[in-house]
């Protein structure tokens, strides 16, 4: 592998709040236009890893290249004010320039941008409420459209299906899934609930004990590699269509992290 | 509080030089207010727009000390209350709200002392009011063409960060991922906001100039959904309270003849007016009755 075509290479990056390392060292690699998920627990590090990747959270120690160009971010949370006089189509031109001081006049060209995102993401029908009015599920395609808009050569999406329900991950999968080809971005998603993504990503990164292994899915979900890093034995299990995380023995510091998430787990006997 | 008297009324309305000035004065306060307090209230910085032109006061008054033109009085204690407050930058809105407090009283304690100072040392009797209240028709010719500078600079301040603060006031978190550049654009609103709090003081007083720089823009954010009505309609309200307010104080000369009624209550009135009218058009649009939720810094 050439490091030039990475669009974001992490070499041993480690990241501690305090005493405590969230991130002991993650090394990997995204190269362009991958579709790539971020997998751990909740309490894992996902969000600290998307974080430092943005440049918002500094690293203790190793080293995080990124490729130029615009970079797209879908925040975990995000509570957009519902007093605020922004459209959602205000919204998405604001991620085409936001970021450039001074005023310009409108132009028929960026307005036209705008209205086919807007219409990539399915956000025509609500393209003039107020933003901080519409559902979350709503504003989540705003927020992908306001991130999208400038043509990242990468898109972060921190856990965009929580809270979603089953029929309608399948069908932001699908979506995010031909977004990132149709705009030629890598993705790195994260969520704590491999399933829905596994048939449509490219690639899994799995975050557990501070560690990553990332590689094609079914290279990586498998009983040996996930045990030496959790540091113990887990099973990876096939049920019903599933794949299931489950620790085989009761060990108490890295059950209750495991047990956080449920649907990692199914219960020891 | 004749503030009249001691022009006297001579001529029309339009001829009258206080009334000139004061248009002008108030037509770039209530200008620059609008603009920036759109961006204060999206903010969500209410709190911190009211300390600072409270604050504002102890500059006002120590420009009476000092013999300076007041404008500049204002202007450089909000200047460096904003810049102190926009330097500390406390993420957390609780913090944030006690730092504000804390600036706010000691502001307030200073302006205690110098407007002391001015009665006693200056002998200027009427500075409190002035000051704390504003006197619309005693304002100086010479501050006009100071006005009309620090109009410029606060609107040109406000054009330059339009966007940038608009995804800053959507998401921090959405802006330092494009690229927005969060702390310069912080410390320019800070500095407009500095500026329209000396303009707002100098119109309606220290004390009376929050309701300039948050009215309008609160009623304008009650009915626009998108920026540039929210602009066009907290900068129509806030023209039309100050210059309706104006015309009223002049007219009041000959409801109770020999002395006038304060402009700044005029102007108070009507932007309160208009707040009420928008939550009506607002609660009216939801289709269901809303409450009014009244900023308590406007206790009139
Ligand atoms: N700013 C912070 N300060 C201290 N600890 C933090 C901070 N952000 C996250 N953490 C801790 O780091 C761990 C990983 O958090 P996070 O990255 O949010 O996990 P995930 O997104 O996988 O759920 C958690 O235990 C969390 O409490
Ligand atoms: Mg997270």
């Amino acid at each position: 592998m050439s490091t030039s075509e990475a669009v974001v290479a992490l070499e041993r990056v480690a990241v501690t709040f305090g005493e405590r390392p969230v991130l002991r060292e993650v090394s990997f690699r995204l190269e362009a236009e991958q579709f790539c998920a971020l997998i751990g627990t909740n309490g894992s590090g996902k969000t600290t890893l998307l974080r430092a990747i943005l440049g918002f959270i500094r690293v203790q120690s190793g080293r995080i290249d990124r490729a130029g160009g615009a970079i797209g971010y879908v925040p975990q949370k995000i509570i957009l004010d519902p007093g605020l006089p922004l459209r959602a189509r205000d919204v998405v031109a604001l991620g085409l320039d936001g970021a450039r001081f001074g005023t310009r006049l409108p132009s028929k060209e960026r307005a036209a941008r705008v209205q086919a995102m807007l219409r990539a993401v399915g956000a025509e029908n609500f393209a003039e409420q107020r933003v901080g009015a519409l559902s979350g599920g709503q504003q989540q395609r705003v927020l992908l459209a306001h991130a999208l808009v400038r043509r990242p050569k990468l898109l972060l999406l921190d856990e965009p299906l929580a809270n979603l329900d089953v029929g309608s991950t399948a069908e932001i999968v699908a979506l995010l899934r031909r977004l990132s080809h149709e705009f030629g971005a890598a993705v790195l998603l994260s969520a704590h609930d491999m399933n829905p993504l596994l048939p449509a990503v490219d690639r899994v990164v799995y975050l557990a004990n501070g560690c990553a292994v990332s590689g094609k899915a079914d290279a990586v979900v498998r009983t040996e590699v996930l045990s030496r890093l959790y540091g113990y034995h887990v099973d990876v299990l096939r049920v019903h269509g599933r794949v299931v995380v489950v620790a085989a023995e009761a060990r108490d510091e890295s059950r209750t992290a495991l047990e956080r998430d449920p649907v990692h787990t199914i219960p020891v006997p | 509080m004749g503030e009249m008297s001691a022009v006297g009324l001579m001529g029309g309305f339009w001829s009258n030089q206080p009334v000139r000035v004061a248009l002008a004065v108030g037509g770039c306060a209530a200008l620059v207010c609008a603009v920036v307090g759109l961006s204060t209230v999206m903010r969500r910085q209410a709190f911190a727009g009211h300390a600072l032109s409270d604050v504002s006061g102890a500059g006002g008054s120590a420009a009476y000390l000092l013999s300076i033109n007041p404008l500049f009085g204002f202007l450089g204690i909000a200047a460096a209350a904003a810049g102190l407050m926009e330097w500390a930058q406390v993420r957390e809105a609780r913090e944030r709200d006690l730092l504000t407090g804390v600036v706010l009283g000691a502001g307030l304690g200073l302006a205690a002392l110098l407007l002391y100072l001015d009665m006693t040392v200056r002998s200027v009797s009427g500075a409190a009011i002035t000051v704390l209240f504003g006197s619309m028709f005693t304002i100086p010719t010479s501050i006009v063409p100071v006005a009309l500078a620090v109009a410029v600079a606060a609107l040109g301040a406000s054009a330059l960060i339009f966007r940038p603060l608009l995804v800053t006031t959507l998401s921090v978190d959405l802006a330092r991922a494009q690229g927005v550049s969060v702390r310069t654009t912080g410390l320019i609103q800070a500095l407009a906001l500095a500026l329209a709090v000396s303009l707002s003081a100098m119109t309606v007083g220290a004390i009376l100039s929050t309701a300039l720089l948050i009215g309008p823009a609160a009623a304008a954010l009650q009915v626009a959904r998108r920026p540039a009505s929210a602009l066009a309609l907290a900068v129509l309200i806030g023209l039309a309270a100050t210059w309706g307010g104006v015309a009223l104080a002049y007219q009041s000369y000959y409801w109770t003849p020999g002395h006038g009624w304060p402009v700044s209550f005029f102007i108070v009135m009507l932007i309160i007016c208009a707040y009420l009218a928008a939550s009506a058009v607002a609660s009216r649009r939801a289709g269901a009755p809303a409450a009014v939720p009244l900023s308590g810094c406007q206790d009139h």
